[in-house]
């Protein structure tokens, strides 16, 4: 299992998670990160081979019903809580300048 | 006034008092306490005397009224209600009105039980104390210049200061549990899928519960009578055919005859010595009602806390994913262009716990990662389940503490995230096999701190858990002690 990660790796991740960090957050998250991963090292003491992953605990089954429309949130309600709007969209500054062939 | 929900139920339906004057009694409390508690983000005087209006007429109708007619309870303000704010503690979220109640909130409002506000919490329900909260800070009733707890410290401050009757909190590394315990009140886990998760604004989806915090056992039960049951809108909720739901209060006082306790001697050494002493008494009083001891052992419980903070961060990085300043919560002024509007927007409003879960996450799921550590947590984790499984075919349940320490100091683990989540040793293998748990007061230490016995069963025996922690009550008086503040 890689350990140590450093400062490059940390802008990585950040800019996969979408966060802009300060070189102090950098700094700060690199140092953090490293002793926890140092601790999630432990796992690698357990043998895990042949051992099924466990992702849910309670047996999990698709659930179905009939393809009958219900009452769901009015377009209102949906975009009461937008930061913008214009009439019935979410606004958001355009996309275009930035990433081409969109 | 009386002050446990069922009591003020009982006096309410006696009509000795109305719901509109024990109301009237939690606010004024709440008027001189809260300033120096910060148990609440927000208050809904309003809706609250509107409900009780409502709930004190049908009663002088002589109409039948639900479970928990007229009591005042609090919620933690990750659960959706359509009235007020449902935060997070965040200020992504300072100012989102939730476009529908929450599936418990539901049942509650159902039941004709009072909402009388949002608790606070770490920011979505990231952390051990309640100090990531980006909006308040709440202080223990027992010592104020100590953490409540986290996650859901507000609720438990808020119960265990006579703020309000009952509250929910969520659960998913020990977050009922461990505020329970630093405040000296009652908290339960549910069985993963046992309580709707609709409306519960998710962290690690997998492990995430919602569930009572109470002055008392007889209180859980109530509550979980009235928000356990499948849910068609949840569908990790399990259905009655495969778990009925029963009557927990229906046998409640009621022992397990022939009881058989499971502990793991080498885990409770981990625990600071008022603890361990508290423990060894609260699993006395079982044996001096008969109860059996079975000494076992749990190999890969010592894993919990590392497999929990790769699976619980991944499902995290996730679901926070949703955060993208356009749909609701903050957006950022400073975005000059689109995807600017999610960068800034989360980097500007999210706080460091939620920043550094997300980037864990998102690192243990990267490509190249994924196998060595979020594949391996999977496998780890069915190891733990193991363990409990194994523990539950020789004995009824386990007993251990609830928190290594009693409360600490605000800001003394603020600096040293792992020092932080290490506080969680003892709860979070529950969630991680789905199985209840629960926190019982069970002693003081000798600073006055409440100290708390967590007893964990099978998954969908919280009837039977509940009856197991009633005994100890019934013989003890720790439940009725109250802070001085």
């Amino acid at each position: 299992m890689p350990q140590k990660i450093d400062e490059s790796q940390v802008r990585k991740v950040a800019q996969l998670s979408r966060l802009e960090l300060s070189d102090e957050e950098v700094t700060q998250f690199s140092g953090q990160f490293s002793a926890i991963l140092e601790y999630i090292e432990k796992l690698n003491e357990l043998n895990t081979d042949g051992v099924e992953p466990l992702a849910h605990c309670v047996p999990m089954h698709n659930v179905l019903r009939q393809d009958i429309p219900e009452p769901s949130l009015s377009n209102e309600q949906a975009l009461a809580n937008a930061p913008d709007r214009e009439g019935e969209f979410f606004k958001v500054p355009k996309i275009l300048e930035e990433q081409s062939g969109l | 006034m009386p002050h446990t929900a069922k009591q003020i139920r009982d006096k309410i339906q006696a009509r000795k008092t109305t719901s509109v004057e024990a109301v009237q009694s939690f606010y004024e409390r709440i008027d001189r306490i809260e300033p120096i508690v910060g148990a609440y983000l927000s208050l809904c005087r309003e809706h609250a005397f509107a409900q009780a209006e409502r709930i004190d007429a049908k009663i002088a109708a002589g109409q039948v009224v639900g479970a928990l007619a007229g009591v005042p309870v609090a919620i933690k303000d990750n659960i959706c209600t359509n009235f007020g704010t449902t935060t997070c503690a965040s200020k992504t979220l300072e100012h989102f009105h939730a476009p529908y109640d929450a599936h418990v909130v539901q049942r509650l409002q159902a039941a004709d039980a009072v909402i009388i506000g949002k608790t606070n919490m770490d920011e979505f329900a990231m952390g051990s104390s309640t100090e990531t909260s980006a909006l308040q800070r709440t202080v223990n009733p027992w010592d104020t210049s100590r953490v409540p707890g986290g996650s859901s410290g507000g609720s438990a401050a808020a119960v265990a200061a006579g703020l309000c009757a009952g509250a929910l909190g969520s659960d998913t590394g020990g977050s009922i549990r461990m505020p329970a315990s630093f405040c000296g009140i009652v908290g339960l886990k549910p069985t993963y899928g046992r309580v709707s998760r609709y409306g519960g604004v998710t962290y690690g989806s997998s492990l995430d519960q919602i569930g009572p915090m109470t002055q008392d056992v007889t209180d859980a039960a109530l509550l979980m009578n009235v928000i356990a049951g499948h849910d068609p809108k949840d569908s990790t909720s399990v259905p009655e055919s495969m778990a009925p739901v029963k009557d927990y209060l229906a046998q409640l006082d009621n022992p397990i005859e022939g009881l058989k306790i499971a502990v793991v001697p080498h885990l409770n050494a981990g625990a600071d010595a008022a603890v361990r002493k508290a423990v060894d008494v609260a699993i006395a009083v079982y044996t001096s009602l008969g109860a059996r001891l079975v000494e076992i052992d749990m190999p890969h419980f010592a894993y919990a806390i590392a497999t929990y903070y790769v699976i619980a961060t991944a499902e995290a990085s996730s679901n926070l994913a949703k955060y993208d300043g356009v749909h609701y919560g903050y957006r950022s002024p400073n975005a000059r262009n689109y995807t600017e509007v999610y960068s800034k927007s989360r980097s500007e409003a999210f706080g460091a716990e939620v920043k550094r879960r997300i980037m864990l996450g998102t690192y243990a799921l990267s490509s190249g990662y994924y196998d060595a550590y979020y594949l391996k947590a999977l496998k780890v984790r069915n190891l733990i389940r193991q363990d409990f499984v194994n523990a539950f075919e020789k004995a009824d349940c386990l007993m251990m503490p609830v928190s290594p320490t009693t409360a600490f100091k605000m800001g003394e683990k603020t600096d040293d995230p792992l020092q932080m989540y290490l506080a969680d040793v003892y709860t979070i293998a529950v969630n991680l096999a789905g199985v209840p748990g629960m926190s019982i007061p069970c002693g003081f230490d000798e600073k006055n701190l409440p100290i708390g016995l967590q007893i964990i069963s099978a998954p969908f025996t919280e009837d039977r858990l509940l009856r197991i922690a009633r005994m100890h009550e019934k013989e003890t008086t720790w439940h009725l002690r109250e802070p001085v503040i």
